[in-house]
This record gives structure tokens, sequence and C-alpha cells, in this order.
């Protein structure tokens, strides 16, 4: 993400503080000279909700913030919109500072260009699914015919068509916020705030909309800033997760950079308890030298000899056959080698193991152990396209494995 | 001993130099209730007892249900039998326009107490007032500022019967789903579009139960404002009471009771929603 240059800054909110109480410019003062949040609290009584937030959101992606209830994600995301005022600090959207905006151009804003997902649905329960799919229409005045139409064509999209003229306590709690996302696509903005959008589901549910989201999220591009307090699916949908703690966020990164090189104990401690194996793939565990290689080009150009011989002296059973292009071809042990020798043969297809398919280096660490508790040889790793990465064996697994949970214990 | 806080007598100073510097306010601020009152009662006098009863016993049958159509039915024709049907409309033309009157400035002012704490600090202690100070003690000022007659009936029947639902209201829109008026002005509302589209809705129910209650109170009170000249059923059981008759006592007595069950009744079911209405409906049908 951070590589890409050209990606446009959608967001940039700069040393942007909340802080709820009658005299925020007296906490403000406090702060600057290094009191903390507890310390305001016990002194003055004023709750520090976002201090000293500076980051940016780029333009099509999905930004989640993450962290415990009470570390100030919700506060934030209602910075971004200013559903609450911001104590100090910019909030810029496309270059336009939300928090100096008058009110005329606020609305104006909202009504072209953000909407937002919330995690009580918020529908208004005297209109029907339709009327409130339509709702962001309505109130910026689009006559009735015309917005009911490209509500409609949107309830098609999350599949609530059939229940356009519902109202919205007839409806599950899945399809209730099938109904509060096309609200919020209904207005087509370009940036969406989704506050525990799927925290009230049930875990099925709330991994059915999430796939939803991805999908539209595939068809069309939008910057989408995602509150959750659920690792998995922060992973799930984040292109970059921000982690909140006391008002403060502590790191900002893709779901890997976080995994693997968590800042401090609190950013750690999200990760106990959870699946780390989620999160790691084949690639990840895939050890270069664990196996010896041979090219089939040149090592078999004297036939099987001199292959089985240095497969004894580095004392290994099993070695992997590439192409020049670093392809795999297949795996020989001293065995099959041996074998086809006795059989007369020299053509080394008769040399590699069957049915050894090699593993995909996105697969999943949950089920590279399924594929592997099976398989008493060690495993090819490659690239979509079939570049060889490396060899995985129960005991390399177990060693990777024992080493996450160390670091993350 | 004399009072060394003489309130009371503030209170008459007061209420006299209103009498004689109000240059024609109230008298125009009574011509305009006396109007609304008598236009009222005309309207109701002028269509047949049994018209209307059958209006009240279909909106029965709508809005509640046939066993509830039957009670309705029953109470009506005992109100009529008995002889009290002119005096009963009187009686509901007083309880309409002090109503009226009690929604038209209540509303807005349960609306202006939601959204604005200072004007709420400042309601509470009023409403207090106005609902726990004995309602015989409006008849006195009002009486004197108004004469004798309906006018005087209907405002202190405003008065009496209004805090209902300045409080309903107010408690309904501030009971509101935070997370949908969030919706609201995500979506570009300004603060009235909240107001209209988010909040009045979403604090209907609230906001009925609030018209049902300042309704009853309305009912009671109407009654006693026959003191000043009300007129209606009040006259009838002020009559019984001075001359303790206990047949025209019970009688006008149950015509008030009748009354207040059809009223009660009517407008509690437009503060419950359509769908529980229809609920509520089918498991009485299972039940017959």
């Amino acid at each position: 993400m951070e590589a890409r240059k050209t990606m446009q800054e959608k967001i940039v909110v700069k040393d942007l503080y909340k802080i709820f109480g009658p005299k925020p410019d007296v906490a403000m003062q406090m702060l600057r000279s290094g009191k903390d949040k507890d310390d305001i609290v016990r002194q003055t009584g004023m709750v520090v909700g976002v201090q000293n937030a500076s980051f940016h959101i780029n333009a099509g992606e999905i930004f989640v913030i993450m962290g415990l209830s009470g570390s100030g994600k919700s506060t934030l995301i209602r910075l971004l919109n200013r559903l609450i005022e911001p104590s100090s600090g910019q909030v810029l959207v496309d270059g336009q500072d939300v928090a100096s905006m008058d009110p005329k151009q606020l609305i104006e804003l909202r009504r072209r260009d953000m909407a937002m997902v919330f995690q009580s649905f918020a529908l208004l329960p005297h209109l029907t699914v339709l009327a409130n799919a339509a709702f962001g229409l309505e109130v910026s005045g689009v006559p009735r015919k015309e917005r009911e139409a490209r509500a409609m064509k949107v309830l098609e999209q999350v599949g609530l068509a059939a229940f356009a003229n519902r109202y919205p306590r007839e409806l599950s709690g899945g399809m209730q916020q099938r109904a509060g996302l096309a609200r919020a696509l209904v207005v087509n903005p370009s940036l969406m705030l989704m506050d525990e959008a799927f925290s009230a589901l049930d875990p099925l549910k709330r991994t059915e909309m999430q796939g939803l989201l991805l999908d539209l999220q595939r068809d069309h591009k939008r910057t989408i800033i995602f509150v959750s307090h659920d690792l998995d699916e922060a992973c799930r949908i984040g292109d970059r997760i921000a982690i909140m703690e006391g008002g403060r966020i502590v790191q900002i990164g893709t779901p890997d950079d976080i995994i693997r090189n968590p800042v401090d104990d609190y950013v750690r401690a999200f990760f106990n308890g959870v699946d780390v194996n989620k999160y790691l793939s084949a690639k990840d565990v895939a050890d270069v030298d664990a196996v010896p290689v041979f090219f089939a080009q040149s090592d078999f150009r004297d036939g099987f000899h001199a292959v089985i011989e240095r497969l004894r002296a580095a004392r290994r059973n099993y070695g992997f056959v590439l192409d020049s292009d670093r392809k795999l071809v297949g795996t020989v042990s001293i065995d099959s080698m041996i074998r086809s020798l006795e059989s007369g043969s020299r053509e080394l297809s008769y040399a590699l193991l069957g049915d050894l398919p090699p593993v995909n280096g996105d697969l999943n660490l949950s089920d590279l152990i399924c594929r592997i508790v099976k398989m008493p040889y060690p495993l090819p790793v490659v690239e979509p396209q079939g570049h060889y990465i490396g060899a995985v064996t129960q005991t390399i697994l177990l060693k990777k494995m024992a080493k996450e949970e160390l670091t993350h214990a | 001993m004399r009072d060394f806080l003489p309130l009371g007598e503030w209170a008459e100073k007061i209420v006299n130099f209103i009498v004689k510097n109000d240059h024609g306010v109230l008298a125009g601020l009574g011509d305009v209730v006396g109007q609304m009152t008598e236009l009222t009662e005309g309207f109701l006098h002028l269509i047949p007892d049994w018209l209307l009863a059958s209006v009240f016993v279909a909106l029965g049958f709508w809005r509640i249900g046939w066993k509830f159509a039957v009670v309705a039915a029953g109470a009506l024709l005992v109100i009529i039998g008995t002889g009290f049907w002119q005096a009963t409309m009187a009686t509901l033309a007083l309880i309409i326009s002090s109503t009226l009157i009690s929604l038209l400035v209540g509303i807005p002012l349960g609306i202006a107490a939601a959204l604005n704490r200072r004007v709420n600090y400042l309601l509470r202690p009023v409403l207090d007032f106005m609902q726990t100070m004995p309602a015989f003690v409006y008849l006195i000022p009002a009486a004197m500022l108004f004469g004798l007659g309906r006018v005087p009936a209907v405002l202190a029947t405003v008065i009496f019967a209004m805090p209902p639902v300045v409080r309903l209201t107010a408690l309904g829109i501030r009971q509101v789903n935070k997370e949908q008026v969030e919706a609201g002005i995500t979506f570009g509302c300004t603060p009235l579009q909240v107001l209209l589209k988010i909040q009045i809705p979403g604090a209907l129910p609230s906001i009925m139960a609030g018209v049902n209650q300042t309704i009853m109170m309305a009912l009671s009170m109407v009654i006693i404002a026959s003191m000043v000249g009300g007129g209606g059923l009040g006259n009838n059981v002020l009559a019984s009471i001075q001359r303790l008759d206990i047949g025209l006592g019970f009688e006008s007595g149950l015509a008030v009771v009748l009354l207040a069950i059809i009223l009660d009744r009517l407008t509690e079911s437009f503060g419950v929603p359509k769908e529980e209405r229809i609920a509520r409906r089918k498991n009485q049908g299972q039940g017959a």
C-alpha cells in the first residue's frame, strides 16, 4: 500500500483532538503541558475522547479503526463527518477542512459525498425499506420517482428488492443492515463511514456481510472507514488498520504489519486469543533450505546417480525438481530414483512422485495443517504462477507456530 | 398576627392589574376561544344523535375491534336513553376546544423543551405548578379575567390539561434512538428536517400518549369548570351535589364515565403502531 506513491489521499487528519467537557481549552493546555488523560479527568472532570490523531486515508481503501470500547474509535469516526465537533485540529476531505466548514457547506458535503452505516442499523421505523434506502436522496430534494428508482437499483444490489415495501421491524438483523448499507450506497458517496456496522449481527451473518462489502468494493472502489473491535473482521476487510488506545492512535499498518510487528504490549494483547494461524499463510512458513532443489535440465543430465549421491551427502530423502524458470516440476526421493533405475528407466518423469500437488503460497495455515498431517513428505510451496518458494514439513510448521506463539504471548 | 409574606395579595393585585390594563387583548382571546367552542358545540348538536353515535361505534370498530364497538354502542345508548346526550355533547365540545388549544401550545413547548436544555429547566417547575395546583384555584382568576361562561372554563382546562402533552412530547423526542438522529444528520438533514422526518415521527407514540392524557385531564377539568358556567354534564353534576339528588348524580356521573371510556380507548388506539394494532385485533379474533 505505502509503496504505491500514485495513491491519492482521500482524507488527511492533522492534530485532531476531542475533549468532552465545558472548557476544552483548559484540557488542551493541560495536555500540552504533558498531563495525561487520567490526570485531566481527575482534576477537571473533562474526558479526552481523541488526542493528537494524525493520519491519512487513501482513496479507495478500507481503513479499519480498531480498539476496545472507550478507546475513542467511535468518537474518531464521528469527528470525520462532524457528528461530533472537533476541539482542535483539521480533517481534510479531498483537501477541504471539514472542521472549519459552515453549516451549509457541511450539509452540502454530507448530502453529496459521505454516508454512514450504524451499529444499530438506525433505520427509520415509520418508513418502508424502499423509503429508508431513498432517505439520503429525499433529504436533498430528489423527486420521489427518481429517488425510488435509484433506491430500488441498490436494493437489488444488496439482495433486498423483494422486501422493498416491508418495514424495518419485519426484517432480520442481517437484512436490516443490508438496508442500512443500501441507504448509504444510494447517494453514491465516495466516502463511507461504517461504525461497528456488522457488530450487532451473529458471526455467520457478519461474515456474509463482510463478503458483500468486499464484493461491492470490487465493483466500485470507495473509501471506507470501518470501526470495529473484531480483529478477524479488521484483517479480513481492512487494507490498513489503525489501532486506538485511550483516545490515541498507537499503530497504523496493514494487517500483516501489525500482526508481525506489534508496536507495544497493548497491540500485542489484541492478538491474544486470536488465532494467529489465520493470518499466516503457507508462504510465511515455507523454508527455502529445508529440501535440496535440483534443476531438471542441468542436474539430471547425467542420470539419477549424481542426484542420489548429493541427497545422501545432505542426509535427505527428498528433493524438489525445478525447471530453468524455477517453476516446480515435481518431487523425487532416493527410493523413487533407485526404483526407476532398477526398472531400467532413465527418464526423470518415472522418478517423480505422483500424488504430491504443491501447496499454494496463499493457503492459510489451518488448511495447510490439514494437508500436512496426512503427509510424511515435505511439501513444496509455490507462488500462484508455479514458482518455487520453499518447503514445509510438519517439523517446520510446528517450529514456526511455536515461534509465533512466543512473539504474541 | 399578620402574614409577613402576603403572596395572595400580590397575586390578587397582579390579576386586578391585568384586568384593568389589558387593552382588549383578553377580550379578543376570549372571543376566539368562545367562538371556537360555540362552533364545535353547534356542529355536534347539528348532527342527529344516532348518526354521531354510529360514527363513534364505527371508529371503535375500525381502530380497536368489534368487542369495543359493542361496548361503545351500549355506552352511547345509555347516554341517549338517560337523556344526557345534549349535555354530553356540550361537554365534548369543551373538551375538543380545550384539547386543541392545549396541543397547539403544548406540542411546540414539548419540542422546545426536548431540544433546548434551558427551556426545559424553565418549563419544568411551571409544569409542576400547573399540574399540582388544585384545579379549582384556576377558576378564580379565569373567571375574573374572562367573565363567566365557556371561555374561562376552556382556558382553566387548558392550563390544567396541557402538562402531560408537553412532558410526553419532550420525553418522546429525547428518547428517539440517537443513531437514527445521527443517521439523519449524516445524510445531510437540516435541523428542521431532523425534527420533521426523524424526531417527531419517532416520538409519535409518546406524543399520542400525551394527547390521550391531556384529553382525560380535560374531561375531568371541564366537569369542575361548570362552577364558572362551563355548562354540559358538569352542570348536572353540580346541580346533583347542590340538591343532593342521588339519581341525577348517578346518571350524569355515569355519562361522564362512559364518555371517558370511549375517548380514552379511541385516542389511545391512535398511539399504537399499526402492526401492533393488527396483532391485537387477531388475538381478539382468536379469543372470540
